[in-house]
């Protein structure tokens, strides 16, 4: 039986119906019937932010924490409009949540009301879909689809902006079992595909797994798939920065990070392999580096649940349409039919490859003097950390990379960070999320001090809520990818990359009631994080460090895998051409 | 390069589908996509173009099924083999998309578009204007002492032949309607 209810009762019933138990917020006037709601239940908890990116953020750092969909509720106008950076993002990254806005009455739609903004048409491209709903009787099912359309598939950003007369008006409710969807995409991979890579698994001698974050979205089944894979069939495996921790970092297959600022021996593997199984991973740019130089002898294949990313950027031999746990679960099944063979002489002589490239020791690095390297900070942080659950969010620029190099991941949905987008300010409030989703852990954000000011004002948030998130700032004073992009690039011309009136951050927290911790003796290190990990309540850590310390290996912009940077003795100069210099 | 005339239902693993998927040559591709007739889908539609950078040569778009609540769009551009599978692929994606068929690599199909052409003139060129109109099937659809408006029916290229043939005898102005297309045979 449907019941009657009005629109702002509907959104708190389908949000409790869909399992929700945490909304990201920001009231308004557009959004008062369903703040007036939440006020009069206690089965959904909602979060105040200090800004409404704040709140998409979160919802961000909870989704990729729990795996559930993340619920974000803003206002309409401006509140809408804060949004769209996080909306960008969790699309760019896959990401899926549900943000619901106000807007002025549907009387008033189309005369630039007070707060009035086009939302639909603003969020149209940067969500997977959006609905402005105009009728309280439609209010219910659309709410119901919103989720499924966010979580199935390749996940995203959904949209709902509801007027407000459509909140105050009563209707009826449709149960979410009642509604009805045509979006259902395909998760099964074509069998013949499937076996065909089986096959070309069994005879190839330089092979690689190369995965991403549609391992990690596909659920905690698809990262125990892969491991049994990885461990039936002996094979190398590296990731993309959102796909770490599918696959332990301390798997004895695990040959690091690849990319731009991937470790030497992924990026050479990747370079010299005859079979690249690209498993949710899409050929970004930074992977990729230069196209027509891209890994030259190999066989493709490529898992995706979106047709748009196969064949987008790099042709592939092998494509196989369907969600990564569904298609590994089959591949394991036909791989073991045909009795689990591999090319074992071949693939013994290309782990001996690998292994003189680990060689190189690109992560290496000299701590002396009395100024701590970010490296070592993130070093020490690994080790007084390791072993506990931890979750690390980032912010975006050189201290991302390091987080991502020195940092190891054992599980998937530990690791939250801007990926696609590169959102500076990303960190602090996904971290809030996080911590959200997962009261008892261990939340740290690992931020450069330029990204943390974007949204500092959620340190109130965090205190609010007594959430004890670690702000684990590596302070260089520098915007340090935009230096180290200027030295390489525009001839050491430090163009606006530096920060010349930074604030106190031991009493920037102490104004908010929160902890601070100064450190800037590599002595003081291990004592100033233990310090920060022990103490119960949100942290602010000023780590300065060295500041024109530049983030490698790095492939520089239009150049192959082969042709990496290797730290500071590289012959930097003339690294960038003028054709590579034009792309990002 | 003239586009594979093949069997219906092909997928892209289909023998008959050669073509190299990352060549260079750019290929005029008419594409017809079955929508939920929803406030914005076209937006939507016309977004993934521009946002994309692909190119829009006509666009058709309007309801065909009232209580199914669907709305064909029939859109004409041109890329190379790797866009237009993109293009495809892409709109494959919006969730108000229930189909999309790419009429010109799918089996044969027909294609018409339909114009209005205002003509000026008097004297010879009016005799001429009129004469050309009856070879081409065009019909009047209004007509003052010094002008016609002429109505044609025809593929693209036929509209486009009468118009070049119509600028020297007074040609004022045209409205297309763009092309709508239908595949051959008994069924959908």
């Amino acid at each position: 039986m449907s019941k009657a209810m009005t629109g702002a009762k509907m959104v708190v019933q389908a949000l409790i119906d869909q399992g929700v138990d945490t909304v990201f917020g920001y009231p308004g006037g557009a959004v008062l019937p369903i703040y007036d709601e939440i006020f009069q239940q206690n089965s959904i908890k909602h979060v105040l932010v200090r800004h409404e990116q704040g709140a998409v953020h979160a919802a961000e750092g909870y989704a990729r924490s729990t795996g559930k969909p993340g619920v974000a509720l803003v206002t309409s106008g401006p509140g809408a409009t804060n949004a769209v950076t996080g909306l960008t993002d969790a699309l760019m990254d896959s990401i899926p949540i549900v943000v619901l806005t106000g807007q002025v009455p549907t009387f008033m739609i189309g005369s630039d009301a007070f707060q009035e903004c086009d939302t639909v048409g603003i969020t149209r491209p940067c969500t997977k879909h959006n609905w402005l709903v105009k009728e309280t009787d439609k209010l219910s099912s659309v709410l119901h689809e919103a989720f499924h359309i966010a979580t199935s598939g390749r996940p995203g950003p959904v949209v709902i902006d509801i007027p407000k007369d459509v909140q105050f008006a009563t209707g009826k409710y449709t149960e979410a079992r009642q509604v009805e969807t045509h979006y259902n995409p395909q998760v099964k991979g074509d069998m013949e595909m499937i076996t065909e890579l089986a096959a070309a698994m069994e005879k190839a001698k330089r092979p690689i797994f190369y995965t991403g974050g549609g391992v990690i979205n596909s659920g905690p089944a698809a990262s125990q798939l892969l491991r049994e894979l990885v461990a039936a069939t002996g094979f190398p495996i590296t990731s993309t920065l959102m796909g770490l921790g599918a696959y332990p970092a301390s798997g004895d297959n695990w040959i690091g990070m690849l990319g731009m600022h991937g470790l030497y021996e992924a990026n050479m593997a990747m370079h010299d392999c005859d079979l690249m199984i690209n498993i949710g991973a899409r050929f970004d740019d930074r992977i990729t580096g230069r196209l027509d130089a891209f890994s030259p002898h190999s066989k493709k294949a490529h898992i995706d649940i979106d047709a748009s990313s196969i064949n987008k950027v790099i042709k592939v031999d092998i494509p196989i349409l369907g969600d990564v746990a569904h298609v590994l679960e089959d591949l394991l099944n036909v791989w073991k039919a045909r009795g689990r063979k591999t090319n074992k002489e071949a693939v013994q002589k290309w782990w001996h490859q690998i292994n003189d490239w680990k060689k190189v020791d690109c992560l290496a690095f000299n701590q002396t003097g009395k100024v701590i390297k970010p490296q070592h900070a993130l070093a020490r942080l690994e080790a007084l950390t390791k072993g506990m659950d931890r979750y690390i969010c980032t912010e975006v620029g050189q201290h991302q990379m390091w987080a991502a190099q020195y940092l190891g991941f054992e599980d998937p949905n530990r690791w939250m960070t801007s990926g696609g987008l590169g959102t500076m300010g990303y960190g602090f409030p996904a971290s809030i999320g996080v911590q959200m989703g997962n009261p008892e852990a261990l939340v740290i954000n690992v931020a450069g001090e330029a990204s943390w000011l974007m949204n500092m004002q959620e340190l109130g948030t965090a205190m609010q809520y007594n959430l004890p998130v670690k702000q684990f700032i590596l302070n260089n004073e520098r915007l340090g990818m935009v230096r180290q992009w200027q030295e390489l690039l525009h001839g050491e011309r430090y163009s606006s990359s530096w920060s010349e009136s930074l604030p106190d951050f031991v009493k920037l927290a102490e104004a908010f009631g929160a902890k601070g911790i100064l450190c800037s003796d590599p002595a003081d290190l291990d004592d100033a994080i233990m310090e920060m990990l022990n103490h119960d309540g949100p942290v602010l850590f000023d780590c300065l460090v060295e500041k024109h310390e530049n983030c490698f290996p790095m492939i520089p912009s239009g150049k192959p895998h082969n042709e990496m940077l290797l730290g500071e003795n590289a012959d930097t100069a003339n690294a960038i051409k003028a054709d590579g210099a034009v792309m990002v | 390069m003239s586009p594979l005339k093949i069997k219906k239902g092909s997928t892209s693993h289909s023998a008959y589908d050669l073509r190299p998927t990352f060549s260079d040559k750019e290929e005029s591709h008419t594409l017809a996509v079955l929508v939920e007739n929803e406030p914005g889908v076209l937006a939507r539609v016309i977004g993934l173009f521009s946002g994309r950078g692909y190119n829009i040569d006509s666009l058709t778009v309007a309801e065909v099924d009232h209580l199914g609540h669907r709305s064909r769009i029939t859109i004409v551009t041109r890329g190379t083999p790797q866009i237009i599978t993109q293009i495809k692929a892409q709109l494959g994606r919006i969730v108000d998309v229930h189909k999309v068929n790419d009429l010109t690599v799918e089996g044969p199909s027909v294609e018409r578009e339909l114009a209005l052409f205002k003509v000026s003139g008097t004297g010879n060129d009016r005799i001429e204007a009129i004469r050309l109109a009856d070879i081409f099937r065009a019909s009047v659809v209004d007509s003052t002492l010094e002008s016609f408006v002429f109505e044609i029916t025809g593929t693209p290229e036929k509209i486009d032949a009468f118009a070049d043939l119509m600028r020297p005898l007074g040609l004022q102005e045209i409205a297309r309607t763009g092309v709508a297309a239908l595949s051959r045979g008994a069924v959908a």
